[in-house]
């Protein structure tokens, strides 16, 4: 949930909260207000008439509430003498000028009692109130707007301010989505004055630098390291080749030392992977030119063929159309003489290799194992299907490093029993 | 193929010897001069090219080792070998003597081997180097040649492909375009990649020729079969190293050797490679 859902979410729920909350209270004090305001007006009233009783006796008889709203009933002087004001709300028949038949309606009253001539009397005087149900639903429907009204207040605050408050915020976040270690060039910087931004914006830079850091200094490791090894490599590789040369061995020796020279091939083959990966990673390949695709597949086909007949896989070729990319030419061919290879050495005999090149796309499938390789894993660093193969487990991952150098795709999917791998070239 | 029987005693320059190099050094005698030895043709083979014998060598590499494993191969092939440590008696060495071939790494002790390029290439020296470099950088290649060097071999190498590597080089150099390798009955024809035996073709398909023409250069020599996947199928041969195919290539080029009455022969070591030899 975006942040400005979310805020959006807490202050309506807050608001909601406070706004019934307050509209219980403004109720009651509302109701309070216009009692005391109406039995002030009865109050004043009452005084009129006892006052008018003095002089018009007529009044003194009026037994029914009508025009007057009021009703005098003679009481004895011991009755009077217990009377107190009295306020009570209560029901009573009425027709307001809306009302079709009179009907209940609340009413304020207040009955008292005085004195007159000798004579006691009590005085009972209603005043229409409001209704609560009208007030309540009055109230409610005032809150109600009001509420939205803050609620859309909200919103447009949230869209126009906070968002515009927030915008280097989500200007760095892009820029930090696309930064890809070792391959751009420049920091995320977004320009905020917003201290809190420029202090996350210091952190995070600060994070990658010293990841950037590390990261060179591991590719530079691992080049350093590769290229230290390659003298040492090579006196013992030629130390035992001239060994050997004196034929002085005796059958079992040499095979012993045939193994050891196996071995340091194999870390001679792993070590020139390293060395090239961390070539491609260091983008140490600048001799970019329009390589055509269809060429260095058919040489490497060419190339590779008596392995083929070898091995007795056959190989086919399909070419539907011309794909060139833009690339430097000896990765080209490592990444198609690394696929067919592969193609050629994990195969079965009597096996099938089949190459399409179809519009920017090259696709290399061979029979093998029936059970699909797992595709998450194939294209990483020293990854082996099989544990006995004497591979570098770097083939794949060479391949992918070359195809995200160049921005091209390379993908894996077992098909109607076949390995398929795909190339996916940008077009260039 | 003339042959020079054993060892270059008799050339009346000192050759290098294995025993009592716990450091290397080298010496020319001082009676050698400037001048590099006459390449000899023997008159009794008219159509015949030169034997690379007596040919000197220069070696720049500043890891003794190293130095002492290229020095004992190249004096099999009885070429003179003479070898520097660091920038400094290499530079000095190079303003001196003449060489057939300087096999020359680029980081050194006291500077890079660039530079020492650089000077040759002033003297309009510097056709017959060879970069030995533990660096595969596009950028010193692509300078080295451009200074003039003949090739660029990376660490590491096997001993087979640097003996082909120099020989080529000799070759380029000293033949001017003539190109062909006779032994016993049989011509190969680098220029027209013809193979005769006794004078009749006999045809062989790309991979066949380039494995007898390696085999040629390193005559008599251990060509692993390690050296001759990378020699011949190229780098891109890492997927495996079950070499079976190799066999089947050799066993193909043997039946053509046999068929023709070729007097050389491919025969195997210990499992390990091949060696070509006169019969």
């Amino acid at each position: 949930m975006k942040l400005l859902n979310q805020s959006l979410k807490y202050l309506s729920v807050s608001i909601l909260f406070i706004l019934s909350l307050w509209a219980v209270v403004f109720y009651f004090n509302l109701l309070r207000e216009m009692k005391e305001s109406v039995d002030e007006g009865l109050e004043n009233y009452k005084r009129q008439i006892i006052y008018n009783a003095q002089t018009d006796s007529t009044l003194l008889t009026k037994k029914e509430f009508d025009e007057g709203l009021f009703t005098i009933f003679e009481i004895s002087k011991t009755e009077a003498e217990q009377t107190k004001d009295r306020y009570l709300d209560t029901l009573m028949y009425m027709q307001d000028a809306d009302d079709e038949q009179p009907e209940l309606e609340p009413v304020r009253m207040l009955s008292t009692a005085f004195e007159a001539k000798g004579q006691y009397y009590e005085l009972a005087i209603i005043n229409s109130m409001v209704e609560e149900g009208d007030l309540i639903e009055e109230l409610l429907w005032d809150a109600l707007w009001l509420y939205l009204i803050l609620v859309l207040s909200i919103v447009v605050i949230n869209k126009f301010v906070l968002q515009r408050l927030w915008k280097p915020f989500y200007n760095f976040l892009g820029q930090l989505k696309s930064y890809r270690l070792g391959t751009s060039n420049n920091l995320p910087d977004a320009k905020t004055q917003i201290r809190e931004f420029q202090d996350l914006q210091v952190a995070v830079n600060a994070l990658l630098q010293h990841t950037l850091e590390t990261y060179e200094q591991q590719n530079q490791f691992i080049g350093n390291a590769s290229h230290e090894l390659q003298t040492p490599l090579a006196i013992a590789t030629n130390k035992l080749e001239l060994l050997i040369e004196k034929g002085e061995l005796k059958n079992n020796q040499a095979e012993s030392i045939a193994e050891v020279m196996q071995l340091i091939a194999r870390l001679v083959r792993l070590n020139k992977s390293l060395l090239l990966l961390t070539k491609i990673e260091n983008k140490q390949f600048l001799n970019n030119q329009p390589v055509s695709l269809n060429e260095i597949i058919r040489q490497t086909v060419s190339d590779m063929e008596d392995i083929a007949e070898f091995t007795e896989v056959e190989i086919s070729l399909d070419e539907t159309a011309n794909v060139t990319a833009r690339m430097d030419g000896s990765l080209a061919n490592m990444v198609i003489s690394n696929l067919l290879g592969n193609a050629i050495f994990h195969n079965i005999p009597n096996g099938r290799v089949k190459i399409t090149i179809s519009e920017n796309t090259v696709r290399i499938a061979n029979s093998g194992k029936s059970e699909p390789l797992d595709a998450e894993k194939i294209f990483t660093r020293f990854y082996k299907s099989e544990s006995l193969s004497s591979g570098t487990g770097l083939g794949l991952a060479i391949v992918k490093a070359v195809c995200g150098l160049y921005g091209h795709t390379v993908s894996y999917r077992f098909e109607e029993d076949f390995h398929c791998f795909e190339l996916k070239f940008g077009g260039s | 193929m003339r042959i020079i029987p054993g060892n270059i005693k008799g050339t009346g320059m000192e050759s290098y010897s294995l025993k009592h190099s716990i450091r290397p050094i080298y010496k020319i005698t001082k009676t050698e001069g400037r001048t590099s030895p006459k390449i000899s043709i023997p008159n009794s083979f008219p159509n015949s090219i030169p034997t690379f014998e007596a040919m000197k060598i220069l070696i720049v590499e500043d890891e003794p080792e190293l130095l002492k494993t290229l020095a004992d191969s190249l004096t099999k092939e009885n070429f003179v070998i003479e070898s520097a440590v660091d920038f400094h008696s290499a530079s000095e060495k190079l303003a001196v003597y003449e060489y057939d071939c300087i096999l020359l790494d680029i980081m050194l002790p006291g500077g890079s081997g660039l530079r020492l390029l650089e000077e040759l290439k002033l003297g309009g020296r510097s056709g017959n180097v060879i970069i030995i470099s533990a660096k595969d950088s596009l950028d010193d290649k692509l300078q080295g040649l451009e200074l003039g060097a003949d090739d660029y071999l990376i660490k590491p190498f096997h001993i087979a492909e640097l003996n082909a590597r120099v020989k080529a080089v000799l070759r380029r150099n000293k033949l001017e375009g003539k190109n062909a390798i006779e032994m016993s009955n049989i011509v190969l024809d680098l220029k027209e990649r013809l193979f005769l035996v006794d004078n009749q073709i006999v045809s062989l398909n790309r991979k066949e020729f380039d494995i007898l023409n390696y085999f040629l250069f390193n005559k008599n020599r251990l060509v692993s079969k390690n050296a001759l996947a990378e020699h011949v199928w190229g780098d891109h041969i890492d997927q495996s190293d079950n070499f079976d195919f190799i066999y089947y290539q050799i066993k193909n080029l043997r039946k053509k050797l046999q068929l023709a009455g070729a007097a050389i022969e491919i025969e195997a070591i210990y499992g390990i490679g091949y060696k070509l030899i006169e019969k």
